[in-house]
């Protein structure tokens, strides 16, 4: 089955809500697709209308999605983009079919995935990312009684630690790699958006039982099939804590696999655009994460620019630039206060698993001088998850450059990668 | 959720699980996975129900267990085979009442 629309937003965060509702406001055809099970992205994920407001960033989930039910904007939940077969077009892949999908203007969304580093013991169970176990209890899983040390680095940590102590677990301690000046520093620095200290705050109110460390990070994780404890270090000495879940995140990575397929020109990890929000691709707009970790006020607003310019209102997208500005700087000012700290280069040991679809260990990687010999030789990074992960680590590990994406970007179905594009003729493109 | 045994010697139940914004209590409905009954609210991924199992979703390619780890579609670890279809990314996809779950 193959539909052509005005617009396409990939990805139904805050962003892509945003820019999906703008656009079909003014009437255009907009087709808002994305991976999960329902819109709202992560930080929205499982929130609904009649509790939302009891959570962080309800009301804004509210307003947005009740401008978006308003249009007739069709939603796609549970389709990835695989692949460009033509041009102006995607390739969909669901659990069940693959579309084509035609566009005039396309709206990039895709917003960010935790960095994860690798340490002795990151894979056992019960080890999860920061934002990951903070997904997985929003998708309902239960963290009652469960004893949890969170750790890595970012904004988030205290946010995460927040919610799942509000969710019932016992928060044994934030474990923060950043040093302290730097990130008084960087508070201070945010005289300009007094909202994020508030919400700062209000997280830190929500987890006082908790000790918050900075300076501090995880050496190793242990238990025999599962998690049993883990070992956290202030660089002088370490201790050992009992626990269920480790939480551990080391901030975001913008997910670039569509916009590096797509051609948009990257520079310094993120996609460039213009104050219009659009890419060095005619046609395709990048918001959100992908222009900079800024979180969802950025994403919102950059959304409605590229939603308004994609339906050709350029006035009312440019008088909305200007707002921009202090929270494009935020972005900046947070990759530099949670910039990850050398020793984090030497928790692996020569048996650590780095990459966990391969099995590809520490030592093997030390042999290889590049993303691509790695591959090449061990098989890292071209497992299920197509070096997402691993990716990742290796940039900060070895300081490996990672530019080519292949389609197609997700697993597909070998009938999938096959499909011929089936465009219909009658759709005039512009 | 809850997990309702099928074997008397399985672990016993965990709490009702109440992620208050997903739960509503009349929307509780069972899957299955490996055999086990597990009760969900309605929202539930797929990925939180075997979690709340205790049980692995994969082994790798060395045979270690592997469970969730980012939580958002990324990473792969939570593959298991959904109602005869393998390697589902689990934690993108929503429980349904007598979905049937198998793990490695």
């Amino acid at each position: 089955m193959n539909s052509a629309f005005d617009v396409v937003v990939v990805g139904a965060g805050p962003g892509g809500i945003a820019a999906a509702a703008v656009a079909a406001e003014a009437g255009a055809r907009v087709c808002l697709l994305d991976d999960n099970g329902r819109p709202g992205g992560q930080i929205w994920r499982g929130y609904r209308s009649e509790t939302a407001p009891k959570y962080p960033h309800g009301r804004e989930f509210l307003k947005w999605t009740s401008r978006l039910h308003r249009t007739d904007c069709d939603i796609w939940s549970g389709w990835r983009a695989t692949d460009q077969p033509a041009a102006h077009c995607l390739r969909l892949e669901s659990d069940e079919e693959t579309r084509d999908i035609q566009f005039r203007s396309l709206v990039v969304a895709t917003g960010a995935r935790e960095r994860f580093l690798p340490f002795p013991g990151w894979t056992l169970p019960g080890v999860t990312g920061a934002g990951g176990l903070q997904a997985l209890v929003k998708s309902g899983l239960d963290p009652r009684g469960k004893r949890v040390v969170v750790a890595g680095t970012g904004p988030l940590l205290l946010a995460i630690a927040a919610g799942l102590a509000g969710a019932g677990a016992e928060i044994l301690g934030i474990y923060e790699q950043a040093p302290r000046s730097r990130l008084l520093t960087f508070g201070l620095s945010l005289a300009a958006l007094p909202q994020k200290l508030i919400e700062g705050a209000g997280y830190r109110r929500k987890t006082l039982r908790a000790p918050y460390r900075t300076n501090c990070w995880i050496t190793r994780a242990e238990g025999s099939t599962r998690l049993e404890s883990v070992t956290v270090t202030n660089g002088r000495r370490q201790w050992t804590l009992a626990c269920e879940w480790l939480a551990c995140g080391f901030h975001l990575v913008p997910n670039l696999e569509l916009p590096r397929l797509l051609g948009c020109r990257i520079a310094d990890g993120y996609v460039s655009v213009d104050a219009l929000q659009q890419s060095s691709i005619a046609a395709v707009a990048c918001i959100g994460e992908l222009t900079g970790i800024g979180g969802m006020d950025k994403a919102l607003l950059e959304g409605q620019i590229a939603g308004l310019a994609a339906v050709g209102r350029q006035s009312a997208a440019d008088a909305l630039a200007s707002r921009l500005i202090p929270m494009q700087r935020f972005a900046r000012k947070l990759d530099r206060a949670f910039a990850l700290r050398d020793e984090l280069k030497t928790l692996a040991a020569p048996d650590t698993v780095v990459c966990r679809c391969e099995d590809t260990d520490y030592s093997e990687l030390m042999e290889c001088s590049s993303w691509r010999e790695a591959k090449l030789h061990t098989r890292c990074g071209m497992g299920a998850c197509q070096g997402r992960v691993c990716g990742a680590a290796t940039e900060f590990l070895f300081g490996w450059q990672h530019s080519g994406v292949r389609p197609p970007v997700f697993p597909s179905s070998v009938s999938t990668v096959a499909a011929k594009a089936d465009l219909p003729d009658a759709i005039p493109l512009s | 959720m809850r997990i309702r045994s099928s074997h008397a010697d399985n672990c016993g139940p965990t709490s009702l699980s109440r992620m208050e914004q997903n739960s509503n209590m009349s929307d509780l409905f069972s899957i299955d996975v490996n055999g086990r009954q597990v009760e969900v609210a309605e929202g539930t991924s797929v990925a939180a129900a075997i979690m709340a199992t205790h049980q692995a979703c994969r082994l790798s390619v060395r045979g270690e267990p592997r469970a969730p780890l980012c939580g958002m579609g990324i990473c792969m670890e939570c593959r298991a085979t959904v109602d005869g279809k393998p390697h589902r990314r689990t934690c993108q996809l929503l429980c349904v009442p007598g979905m049937e779950v198998v793990t490695e």
